[in-house]
């Protein structure tokens, strides 16, 4: 057959069977189909650096984004100062809900005693599911993951959460309840 | 093993080079990700102080990351076409 595939006399393109035999020594299958496995090991290692470094570009992205959205927050400003409710309006344990800065931020007024109110914004700092108050266990609990914040402070106390709620900050004037702004913490 | 005529390494030595590479980058990609991950938990916890460093020095990474890739890119050419 005069046809037939010759392997290249360069060493470095000669194919090595896996069985480490001469190529003459090969079946015919493999003498006409070879498989230079050292290329195919060097180019799979080669493609998987390619794909390493779309990662670590990948990565830098994210860099990026929350570059930009760190500056798309600096624009807004400070939150306005806004009306909640009156104290009588929540009863002793109670909760109410309301949305601070603006509709997309559902945050909960929790009124602990008589003179005592909290607020925090509902989202679960783990993958933001929506916080539900348990005074009776002075903790906010998150059903979706099983997380448990401290009902004082918003800290974390159990489950996946590592970051406590972020705060609404309260001023009362009179018998009004206002939020004035947002205290968010990573301890 | 000698260099095939027109290249610097034989594929052996740039298996090596590759190797070696690949070591490095996964090095830099581990501290790229806790970066990433410590960036995000300080900005969304309101600590903004950190976002701009950790995008320069991701950056420099990056930058590090490709130019090994573009130097394997390199020693791949045969020497005539550098």
């Amino acid at each position: 057959m005069t046809d037939r595939y010759t392997p290249p006399a360069e060493r470095e393109q000669i194919s090595i069977a896996p069985d480490f035999s001469a190529p003459d020594a090969q079946p015919a299958w493999r003498q006409d189909f070879p498989i230079d496995w050292p290329q195919d090991l060097y180019v799979e290692r080669r493609d998987f650096l390619k794909f390493m470094i779309l990662t670590s570009a990948a990565f830098t992205i994210g860099q990026v984004w929350i570059a930009a959205e760190n500056w798309y927050r600096g624009r807004r400003g400070r939150p306005p100062v806004r009306r909640i409710a009156a104290i009588d309006d929540v009863p002793v344990g109670g909760s109410f809900a309301f949305t601070y800065p603006d509709e997309h931020e559902p945050c909960l007024l929790v009124r602990l005693t008589a003179t005592e109110v909290v607020a925090f914004n509902q989202k679960c700092t783990h993958l933001a599911c929506a916080v539900v108050p348990r005074p009776e266990q002075q903790s906010f609990h998150c059903p979706c993951h099983n997380g448990w914040f401290d009902i004082r402070s918003g800290a974390p106390t159990a489950g996946p959460p590592r970051r406590p709620l972020t705060r609404i900050v309260l001023e009362r004037r009179g018998r009004d309840i206002y939020a004035v702004a947002v205290e968010e913490r990573t301890i | 093993m000698k260099p095939l005529p027109g290249r610097r390494f034989s594929r052996d030595q740039r298996m090596t080079i590759v190797t070696g590479m690949l070591v490095f980058v996964l090095i830099v990609l581990v501290l790229q990700l806790w970066l990433l991950t410590a960036t995000m938990h300080a900005w969304l916890g309101g600590d903004a102080s950190i976002v701009w460093p950790g995008l320069l020095v991701s950056t420099a990474c990056f930058a590090l990351n490709l130019g090994l890739f573009l130097y394997l890119r390199r020693l791949e050419r045969p020497r005539h076409d550098r």
